[in-house]
C-alpha cells in the first residue's frame, strides 16, 4: 500500500473538514444610532449565522457550525454576534429566521424561506445587477434567478443528495486529510487537468476516490477531479434555469475558488466579486426582509 | 414565479414547475388540489405574501415515481394535474 492510499484509508484523527467560524462587525459604526435594527438567523443543515443590519445596512455577524438542535443553534448564533457589540435580544425591532430550521428559531417573528433570502442576500452583496445565484450550501444546492430588486423569479433545489454540496466537500477533506480551505488551492497544483468523477453521490465517490489514489492518482489530482465534479453538477442544474450575467455565488463553497473557478470556466462567466463573505447571504436576506417589514408597519402606523 | 420542484438523478430530471403568478388569482378555483391522486399539491402563502400552490416537500424526492401512475406509459394521454389547472401553470419536465 502506498503512503497516500495509507494515509487516506487510516483512522482519522483530525477534523479536517472544520472551517473558521468568524464574528464581524463595522467598528465605524454604532449601532446605538440606528433607528431601526433587524436581525436575521439563518439556520442552516451545516452552518449557523446571525446577521445584524441598522437602517437597512450591514453592522455585524456571526458565522458558527450548528449545533445538535435548531433552536440552540440560533441562539448561540446571535449571542456570538451580540455578546461582541454589548447588544441585547430587546435591542432588535424584528428578527426573521431563514434556512431549514428556520421555523424553529425561537425569538423570530417571521420565517422566509432561504430562497427568498439568499436572492435578497445576493442583491444587497452583488447590486442590482445580479440575475442568477447559485447557493451552494452544506446540504442542498439552489439556483435563483431573481430581478433587480432581488425578487425571485425563477428558483430550484436540489437537495435530493449532498454531492454539490458543502458536506460533500467536507467529506472528501477528511478522506483526502487536508484542511477544507487548502482544498481549492491544491486542486490547481496538477500536470494536467483530470476527468471529473463519475459518481454524483457521496457515498460512491467516496470509493471512487479512494480508488483514484490505488491507481496512482496523487491527492491533489483527486481533488481536481472532485472539484470538476461538482463544478460540472451545479453547472447542469443552473442550466435549467438558464444563466444569465449577474452570476453570483452564496453559500460556504463560494470560498472554494477550485469549484468557483471551474463552474466559471464551464459557464463561460465571471461571478460577481464582493468583499462580504458568501455565507452569510442567507441571514443578511432575512435581515433586510426585516428592515422592509418594520418600514412597512412604521408607514401604516404613520 | 417559476418555482421549480423535483430532482435529477441517473435516470433522468424530473422536475413539476408551478408558474405561482398564476396561483395568485386562480381562475380554476384551486383545481390542482382535488386532481392530484397522489394530493401532491398545497396552497401556501409564500415569501412574497401571495397565496400560490406548490407541491409538498414530502413527494419532491419521489417524482418519478409518484407520477407514473399518471404519465402515458400508464394510458393516459394527459396529466390530471395540467389538464385541471386551465390557467397552464402546471408543467412537467419529462
Ligand atoms: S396550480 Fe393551477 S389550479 Fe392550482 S392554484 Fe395554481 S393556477 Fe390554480
Ligand atoms: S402527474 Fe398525477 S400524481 Fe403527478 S402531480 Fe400530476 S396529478 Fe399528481
Amino acid at each position: 500500500m502506498n503512503a497516500e492510499v495509507a494515509a487516506a484509508t487510516a483512522p482519522e484523527k483530525k477534523e479536517f473538514w472544520r472551517w473558521q467560524e468568524n464574528t464581524w462587525f463595522d467598528e465605524s459604526k454604532n449601532w446605538k444610532d440606528a433607528k431601526i435594527i433587524t436581525c436575521g438567523i439563518d439556520v442552516g443543515s451545516v452552518s449557523s449565522q446571525a446577521v445584524i443590519v441598522c437602517d437597512g445596512e450591514l453592522y455585524g455577524y456571526n458565522s458558527m457550525r450548528t449545533g445538535n438542535n435548531s433552536p440552540d443553534s440560533a441562539k448561540n448564533a446571535l449571542a456570538g454576534i451580540m455578546d461582541k457589540i454589548g447588544m441585547k435580544l430587546e435591542d432588535i425591532n424584528y428578527v426573521v429566521g431563514t434556512g431549514y430550521g428556520r421555523v424553529n428559531v425561537p425569538f423570530a417573528h417571521k420565517a422566509i424561506t432561504e430562497i427568498a433570502c439568499h436572492a435578497r442576500g445576493a442583491n444587497y452583496m452583488g447590486g442590482s445587477k445580479v440575475r442568477t445565484i447559485l447557493d451552494m450550501g452544506g446540504q442542498d444546492c439552489k439556483a435563483i434567478h431573481c430581478d433587480e430588486k432581488g425578487k425571485v423569479t425563477n428558483f430550484l433545489m436540489n437537495d435530493k443528495c449532498a454531492a454539490g454540496t458543502g458536506r460533500g466537500m467536507e467529506v472528501i477533506s477528511d478522506l483526502m486529510q487536508i484542511p477544507i480551505a487548502e482544498l481549492g488551492p491544491r486542486s490547481f497544483e496538477v500536470d494536467e487537468e483530470p476527468e471529473a468523477v463519475s459518481s454524483i453521490c457521496v457515498v460512491f465517490a467516496k470509493s471512487e476516490a479512494l480508488a483514484l489514489l490505488k491507481a496512482g492518482y496523487t491527492k491533489n489530482k483527486v481533488i481536481a477531479a472532485y472539484c470538476q465534479a461538482m463544478a460540472e453538477r451545479v453547472v447542469s442544474l443552473l442550466e435549467r434555469i438558464g444563466v444569465e450575467e449577474g452570476f453570483f455565488i452564496t453559500g460556504g463553497i463560494a470560498k472554494n475558488p477550485g469549484v468557483v473557478k471551474r463552474i466559471e470556466k464551464l459557464l463561460g462567466i465571471k461571478a460577481v466579486d464582493t468583499k462580504i463573505d458568501s455565507q452569510i447571504a442567507g441571514a443578511l436576506g432575512a435581515a433586510l426582509f426585516g428592515y422592509t417589514l418594520m418600514q412597512k408597519q412604521g408607514a401604516k402606523a404613520a | 414565479m417559476i418555482a421549480n420542484y423535483g430532482y435529477k438523478d441517473g435516470s433522468g430530471e424530473y422536475y413539476i414547475s408551478i408558474d405561482t403568478d398564476k396561483c395568485i388569482d386562480c381562475a380554476a378555483e384551486r383545481a390542482c388540489l382535488t386532481a392530484c391522486p397522489k394530493n401532491m399539491f398545497e396552497i401556501i402563502t409564500d415569501d412574497y405574501d401571495d397565496e400560490v400552490a406548490w407541491v409538498k416537500k414530502e413527494c419532491t424526492r419521489a417524482l418519478a415515481y409518484d407520477c407514473a401512475g399518471c404519465k402515458p406509459a400508464a394510458g393516459y394521454t394527459s396529466l390530471p394535474c395540467a389538464s385541471a389547472c386551465t390557467p397552464g401553470a402546471i408543467k412537467h419536465s419529462w
